[in-house]
């Protein structure tokens, strides 16, 4: 299906404020874990059964020795075609038919956690260790069926997160492209049409993040 | 900020220094990535390459404290390569002003200096005046006294290339921001400036402000849209505390404390209410007689009459040449002479300097009274790390707070908005607002000392105090209404067109214009005077209409002054009042009068030389000061080293540090500069998951699960010389203290040429302390800072200080 929902991350906007890693916590009640840092500014360092959404930071240096710093808030893309269901028998994972949301179900307690791991390109899936469910975003489908827009989107103060009907999504999306090329040509909307949740990028989506474009 | 936060998109290009916008004032960020979208540039200044540097458009990094002399470069470039805003220059500044013959610089001293004092007499950088005091001026700018040749003589010293010697800056970063920036000097551009404390928290701070100040008055971008200068302000009220006077050098609306010389309100008056001879100027402080006498009879009631000064005698009085900040306040409570304080929504022995030794001083008291919504280092400083419970005789008492969404009352941000804030919860428990609070411990009082008497018990008995509800509690409705200021009788005046109005007695004044001074009005605070008037709660108001299309949105709550959406805004038309540039028109003068946003002041534009005025209506001459004799340190800001230095010199003077701070010289105040033990340059910063020191946001499981400890941030140049790992622990040490943290090794920071030599920078946030989580350690960076202020306003500087940083 491609009609339904779509979630534009611009991340040429993102300042990695986390409102949305927060939102995505407070709304679905999900429990802080102990921490560490790590050298890094990214906490949680993973995605895991109790964090949906993650902000994840890459720093380097350009070949001119110029630093960069990116931002690229993970999360669960809603593929059209989901490669988490591939594994899926017996409705563990379903497919929303209005908005298009891929939700794992508590049944996701039975299917194969590395099989399922395995079938998503971008490396998704988690599980919680006691109860084995396996837990991701859910698209906020409790509020977008009730004329809300997702948690992280309504936290963004800059424009980065957008939700919408997918085809408008994707408009902005192209257009988005479009114009970051003229500055940088390896301007990129990630996967558009296979996914529901939407990158934008600026530069070789890698050094933003290992998976960001797909294993 | 002179304009506000929606008016950020406005602008062509926005130089961000001093600040991280992106991680300490989030919500800037909507409208920076509009003005982006619209094709601005923004370029971030900073010794880190931050999350704002991440979204700039170009990124220069410099050492921390080395602004005045990036800012100096900049209108060394400006004025050589004559990029200024000629017609701007000519008619809205000082430039062509002749400064008198006392005035002079040499070796980075001004004239006029003593230095047992550590104080300059300012009366030598006075202006040339004739006989009737209009000060003399040269149009044609060939006078070598005249304001512009100064200034361009100044800064001529500021080369690329000594710049570079002291900021570290590559010439070539300098020279390309340095040109993105001044494209906004035309008439059809804006450049706005923000910062915050990447500013303020230096020894040279308000002079760093004032060097931003010049380059925007050369380049024409105050008082226009998309232009200013923006001070990004906390969120929790900094803005309006300071209005309603949080310092300790002002009273509410900026009118400056009554000092011990100044013994009757007619001499605090004569030395407090400016005068011109500048038959242009409308010298809008003239009026502070009417609103220091409003605010007495606020404050005193029907106490205060002609008779007895309006209760003058009552207000405190600040000793001559005696400053009264957190840095005095410590040292004196260090040296035994407090026995009690209240401390209210601050947790200074997490995010005040020298932390030891403000613990050490908290151990003087007897008693200390804190409020807070959460426990914290200040209100547990008795059993924090070290410290031994049974030696302390500090009785603390702390209060329980409510939140800020536990209680109604505005809130003014940095646009000067003030927005009446909802109430969405009860307060937990016993929680209390702080209006509550202070509300009822002053009742106490007052009955304490009509029942007991006491020492000089006027100021408390009289004190009017009636902003109580039916059951006893505080009311801000009341004291927003007071704020504003009441007819106290029936009065006949005239309005601006000449017109006579009716008030009666008991009517909100409807704007400052109507204040009086002779007790027939009150004013808790002039310039919020048309904030709740008999139209009701202006700052309530939830209008979007938004008639010029630039984003006043002039009937969304309210702002000071009178609903001045931008401040200076006549500035933004040319002196027959046809804005600079019409595309961005917030004011124009059409058909005999204004139109647009509420422009400062009704007077025609200058151009009518009989009823026209000069736009700088705060300044006694009119126009905008270049050249700034009212500071205590220069005329002209000057680069002077932090005081902790790397090199334990200057490379563009042959005075190291300000010459006018205040140094403290108690045992605890020690300084290492150009000190082996300590080579590094250190910054301490912000966070966008913690606010200030933590003491709020540590409570917070997911912000401290993102956050969740104290950490430095070092080049992998420094990495690789001092054998550190992304991710050790190291040991950062001053010569005041020390602390343990994570090492982040990262790119983002980068080693310094500074005059011959390689000067490592480090930065660490200061959100962390030892109470949550609870530590047997303290993780203050505090421990480090040291505790010395800014010349002009004593605002410390936790940016640029020398540490070690080894592996534990």
């Amino acid at each position: 299906m491609s009609e339904g929902y779509s979630i534009l991350v611009d991340t040429s906007k993102c300042t990695a404020c986390r409102g949305c890693q927060m939102a995505c916590k407070q709304w679905n009640q999900l429990p802080a874990t102990e921490t560490k840092n790590w050298g890094s500014y990214q906490n949680p360092q993973d995605l895991s059964a109790v964090t949906w959404k993650l902000v994840r930071f890459a720093d380097g240096a350009n070949g001119d020795g110029k630093p960069y710093w990116y931002f690229f808030t993970d999360q669960c893309r809603h593929c059209l075609s989901p490669g988490c269901m591939a594994a899926a028998e017996k409705e563990e994972i379903v497919q929303d038919e209005k908005t298009g949301a891929v939700l794992f179900t508590p049944k996701t307690k039975d299917l194969d956690f590395e099989a399922t791991l395995d079938g998503c390109p971008y490396n998704i899936p988690r599980q919680d260790p006691k109860t084995k469910v396996l837990f991701k975003c859910t698209m906020c489908l409790d509020r977008i069926t009730n004329n809300q827009i997702p948690a992280c989107v309504k936290s963004c103060p800059t424009g980065t997160l957008k939700f919408g009907e997918r085809d408008k999504i994707l408009e902005i999306a192209k257009k988005r492209v479009e114009e970051l090329k003229k500055a940088d040509p390896k301007a990129a909307a990630l996967n558009a049409d296979d996914v529901r949740v939407i990158f934008v990028v600026r530069d070789d989506p890698k050094k933003y993040y290992q998976h960001a474009a797909g294993k | 900020m002179t304009n506000h936060w929606v008016d950020l998109r406005n602008s062509d290009c926005l130089l961000i220094m001093g600040s991280n916008a992106a991680e300490n004032h989030p919500i800037s960020m909507r409208w920076i990535m509009q003005a982006k979208e619209n094709g601005a540039k923004v370029i971030s200044v900073d010794p880190r390459y931050t999350r704002t540097s991440a979204i700039s458009d170009y990124y220069a990094a410099l050492r921390s404290g080395t602004d005045i002399a990036f800012l100096g470069g900049m209108i060394n470039y400006i004025l050589e390569k004559n990029k200024y805003f000629k017609e701007y220059v000519e008619n809205y500044t000082n430039a062509s002003y002749i400064v008198g013959d006392k005035y002079d610089f040499n070796d980075g001293l001004f004239s006029g200096y003593n230095k047992e004092a550590r104080k300059y007499d300012a009366s030598n950088w006075a202006f040339r005046r004739d006989d009737k005091g209009v000060p003399e001026k040269d149009p044609t700018y060939q006078n070598p006294r005249c304001v512009l040749q100064l200034l361009k003589n100044h800064y001529s010293r500021y080369t690329p290339e000594k710049v570079s010697e002291i900021t570290g800056t590559p010439v070539e970063d300098l020279l390309n921001v340095y040109e993105m920036y001044s494209s906004s000097g035309t008439r059809d551009r804006a450049g706005s400036v923000l910062y915050a404390l990447g500013w303020t928290h230096h020894t040279t701070g308000t002079q760093i402000i004032r060097t931003s100040a010049i380059v925007q008055l050369l380049l024409g971008n105050i008082g226009i849209a998309g232009g200013g200068i923006n001070a990004l302000r906390g969120q929790p009220n900094v803005q309006g505390s300071t209005d309603g006077c949080l310092l300790f050098n002002i009273i509410p609306g900026y009118l400056k404390v009554p000092r011990s010389s100044q013994q009757t309100l007619e001499v605090y008056l004569k030395e407090n209410t400016p005068k011109t001879a500048e038959p242009q100027s409308a010298n809008w402080y003239q009026n502070t007689p009417k609103y220091m006498v409003s605010l007495l009879k606020t404050w005193f009631g029907d106490k205060a009459i002609k008779e007895n000064d309006f209760g003058y005698a009552w207000v405190p009085k600040a000793d001559d040449g005696k400053t009264y900040s957190w840095l005095d306040m410590c040292d004196v409570m260090y040296s035994g002479k407090i026995n009690g304080m209240f401390i209210w929504s601050q947790n200074p022995a997490g995010s005040h300097p020298n932390t030891n030794k403000v613990v050490k001083a908290l151990t003087n008291l007897e008693w200390l009274v804190h409020a807070n919504i959460f426990n914290n280092e200040t209100a547990s400083f008795w059993h924090g790390p070290g410290l031994d419970p049974k030696k302390i005789k500090t009785e603390v008492f702390l209060l329980p707070a409510a939140c800020s969404v536990e209680r109604e009352g505005s809130l003014s941000n940095s646009g000067r908005l003030a927005q009446w804030r909802f109430k969405a919860a009860e307060p937990p428990g016993k929680a209390t607002p702080d209006g509550d609070m202070v509300y009822r411990l002053v009742r106490k009082l007052k009955e304490l000392y009509k029942k007991e008497g006491g020492k000089c018990p006027e100021p408390i008995l009289n004190l009017q105090w009636d902003y109580g509800d039916d059951k006893g509690k505080f009311d801000p409705h009341k004291a927003a209404m007071e704020t504003n200021g009441y007819f106290l009788k029936d009065v006949t005046l005239k309005d601006p067109t000449g017109k006579d109005v009716n008030f009666k007695k008991g009517d909100l004044v409807p704007t400052f214009g109507f204040l009086q001074a002779d007790g027939s009005t009150s004013c808790g605070n002039w310039l919020y005077c048309a904030s709740y008037t008999n139209a009701g709660n202006m700052m309530a108001r939830r209008g979007k209409e938004d008639p010029t299309g630039l984003g006043l949105f002039p009937n969304w709550a309210w702002c000071w002054p009178v609903n001045r959406r931008i401040i200076y805004n006549r500035a933004s038309c040319d002196p027959s009042g046809q804005p600079w540039n019409p595309k961005r028109a917030i004011l124009k003068w059409e058909g005999g009068k204004w139109v647009g946003d509420v422009p400062d002041g009704p007077w025609p534009p200058m151009s009518d030389k009989e009823k026209g005025k000069l736009p700088f209506i705060m300044k006694p001459d009119g126009v905008a000061f270049l050249y700034g004799p009212g500071m205590v340190d220069g005329p002209f800001p000057e680069h002077y080293e932090p005081y902790e230095n790397p090199l334990g010199m200057n490379p563009m003077s042959g005075q190291v540090s300000n010459p006018a701070f205040k140094i403290f010289k108690s045992d605890m105040d020690k300084v290492a500069s150009g000190d082996p033990n300590f080579p590094f340059v250190c910054s301490t910063n912000g966070l966008a998951e913690h606010w200030c020191s933590g003491a709020f946001t540590r409570w917070q499981p997911w912000l401290l699960e993102a956050q969740p400890e104290l950490f430095v941030e070092i080049s992998p140049q420094l990495a690789g010389e001092i054998s550190v790992k992304n991710g050790d622990q190291v040991k950062v040490a001053s010569i005041r203290g020390e602390v343990e943290c994570v090492a982040m090794v990262t790119p983002r920071i980068r080693p310094f040429k500074i005059a011959g030599k390689t000067i490592h920078q480090v930065a660490m946030p200061y959100a962390f302390g030892w109470l949550i989580p609870k530590s047997d350690k303290n993780y203050s960076t505090n421990l480090l800072t040291p505790a010395v202020g800014d010349a002009n306003t004593m605002c410390p500087e936790y940016k640029g200080f020398m540490v070690n940083v080894k592996k534990v």
